[in-house]
């Protein structure tokens, strides 16, 4: 399969702070790729790097072998964006609004009008097709952004986390609509901080961190990379985690990593660590509420990778700041 | 799965197609909000029954009577502020995420400037009408027909120019609110020291200086010139046009850089 996205180390600093330091990665045609990372990782840049919004200082970009920076008009009639926040006009209705994107894509007014109503019915809008979007939810206003953004029936499609801030229940809605459209052929690249949502929709994952991608490959690959399984384990006393960690640490199974009031540990002994570890704590006198052995999940990837938690803020003010280079007066 | 099944951009035609397209959405949020347009056009009402009724027997305006001089000054001025909607609308579509979604598309990339000016054009001349209207209502009687749609032609085009100025200072603000304020606050002395209220000749000398360097002075009295015979009209015409088509050319060529530096 030829790849529909290439991108070949991008740079981009905003003032002092690295935002890309040389990402590179690759989106084979039909396939998803979920780009995950923590806030402020450079997964919001990369997007608007490829999708002509953002000169990279260093890099090439290639999109259905279209140059983004030399051919940024052509490239903008095959691609389809959804960003971060709902990008609508909140005082138009919904079915005003796909209008207006479809007559800016320059497409023959009765084609605007069919397409915008095929979208609408697709994405469980036609009742609310004719009210304001500003009496929309959350939901719907991302279903709606995602309408617009297929106006053109675009070939490759980016979707800069299109779940966050959504309840559980409209990222579900979400997700089956984003699945619609990966059936049909489109090629995906997909950020988000949520593993669960990468786990599901995509084929293959970049774990991106500080501006850089640090991991690549299926779920399941990146899953076995964390070792076959881990131990884990959680200390009645939150405040005796350091201590636990320490003595985990000794047992030279590799560095125990911390996520909430639980610690996971590599676990390449399999059953014999957890025996060795519950020995550890009880002669250390640790109460242990919980001790254990599972198959990693991609949280555990991400902990051990970067040592910080995907949803979580990064430990240290990451070199990227936050990622959305927003001019003054736009919300980060 | 279609491809290239859009017609090419590029081209002043799309250009011009663009900016129509985009002020036709401006124009739709004014139908949507129309209280906005409701209180833009009381503020100016409440201008000609004060300056009528409250000020105008204190000043003197020989050889005219006060609500057919008074009509040129609130005709201007009422353009002035109605030419701040451009920033704060600019300055909103920016903070709201929707300038990313117009550049990702393959359109040109200055209509959504020119959408702004061209949209608000069209709401400018019919605040102008309105004007003109309460005017008629409170003694304003034209010397002829011919001469108030000029009047009503020149106050629109001068609230076109500011709406330029108006865009400009909208994109630096960086907020809506900076964008309201920072809109209106000049307007106020740019306005009020001018002849639009009072004769020139009744102000300090200095300041008779600082109105008839400003562009409001010489349009004003244009338009003034246009609505009553036997006022001078050609020179201050001929003066305001040139503030027109020059503040329209800085301020659209600032406008521009600056829409290019923040996106």
């Amino acid at each position: 399969m030829p790849d529909a996205v290439v991108v070949e180390g991008l740079v981009k600093s905003f003032g002092g702070t690295r935002a890309l330091d040389g990402v590179s990665l690759s989106v084979p045609e039909g396939t998803v790729l979920g780009v995950l990372g923590p806030n402020g990782a450079g997964k919001t840049t990369t997007v608007r790097v490829l999708t002509t919004l953002l000169r990279p200082d260093e890099g090439r970009a290639e999109v259905l072998g279209i140059d983004v920076l030399r051919e940024p008009d052509r490239l903008r009639r095959v691609i389809g964006l959804a960003g971060q926040y709902a990008a609508v006009d909140e005082k138009l209705t919904g079915r005003e609004n796909l209008v207006l994107v479809g007559r800016l894509y320059h497409l023959p007014k009765a084609e605007v009008r069919a397409r915008a109503d095929a979208l609408l019915e697709r994405f469980d809008l036609t009742d609310a097709a004719g009210r304001v979007v500003r009496t929309y939810s959350g939901g719907m206003r991302r279903r709606l952004d995602l309408a617009a953004s297929l106006l053109n029936r675009p070939r490759v499609l980016f979707l800069d986390e299109p779940t966050t801030g959504l309840d559980p229940r409209s990222r579900l809605g979400l997700w089956e609509v984003i699945e619609d459209l990966v059936r049909d052929g489109t090629t995906l690249l997909l950020t988000t901080q949520y593993l669960e949502e990468a786990d599901r929709l995509a084929d293959r994952i970049a774990v991106v961190d500080r501006g850089r991608v640090i991991a690549e490959g299926t779920s399941d690959s990146l899953k076995d990379s964390a070792g076959g399984s881990v131990v884990v384990v959680r200390p009645v006393d939150p405040s005796a985690l350091d201590r636990t960690a320490a003595v985990l640490a000794e047992l030279g199974s590799g560095q125990p990593v911390r996520a909430g009031d639980e610690l996971t540990l590599p676990a390449t002994g399999g059953l014999s660590l957890v025996i060795r570890s519950a020995q550890a704590l009880e002669q250390a006198g640790i109460e242990i509420s919980e001790l254990g052995l599972r198959r990693p999940t991609l949280d555990d990837v991400f902990l051990q990778l970067t040592g910080h938690a995907a949803e979580d803020p990064p430990a240290e003010d990451p070199p990227g700041g936050n990622a959305a280079p927003v001019p003054a007066g736009r919300r980060p | 799965m279609t491809t290239l099944d859009a017609p090419t951009e590029g081209g002043l035609r799309w250009a011009v197609r663009d900016s129509l397209v985009l002020a036709g959405r401006n124009l739709r949020h004014t139908t949507r909000q129309p209280e906005l347009l409701f209180f833009a056009t009381v503020q100016p009402i409440i201008f000609v029954l004060l300056f009528r009724f409250v000020f105008g027997g204190a000043i003197a305006t020989p050889g005219l009577s006060y609500v057919n001089f008074l009509m040129a000054g609130i005709f201007v001025q009422t353009t002035a502020f109605a030419s701040t909607n451009t920033g704060v609308g600019l300055a909103d579509d920016l903070s709201k995420g929707i300038v990313d979604r117009f550049r990702a598309l393959p359109m040109a990339r200055y209509a959504v400037l020119a959408g702004r000016t061209l949209g608000d054009l069209a709401r400018i001349v019919f605040v102008v009408l309105v004007m003109t209207a309460v005017g008629f209502a409170v003694g304003l009687r034209p010397s002829s027909a011919l001469g108030l749609l000029g009047a009503i032609g020149l106050t629109s085009l001068f609230g076109f120019a500011f709406s330029w100025i108006s865009a400009w200072i909208g994109l630096r603000a960086g907020s809506v609110e900076t964008a309201n304020l920072a809109g209106f606050v000049w307007l106020f002395p740019l306005t009020f020291a001018s002849s639009a209220f009072v004769p020139l000749d009744s102000m300090p000398g200095w300041l008779q200086g600082f109105a008839r360097a400003t562009p409001v002075t010489p349009t004003v009295d244009a338009v003034r010139g246009l609505l009553n015979d036997g006022l001078p009209v050609q020179r201050p015409l001929l003066t305001s046009l040139a503030w027109i088509v020059g503040l329209t050319a800085v301020f659209s060529v600032l406008a521009v850089r600056t829409y290019r530096r923040i996106t």
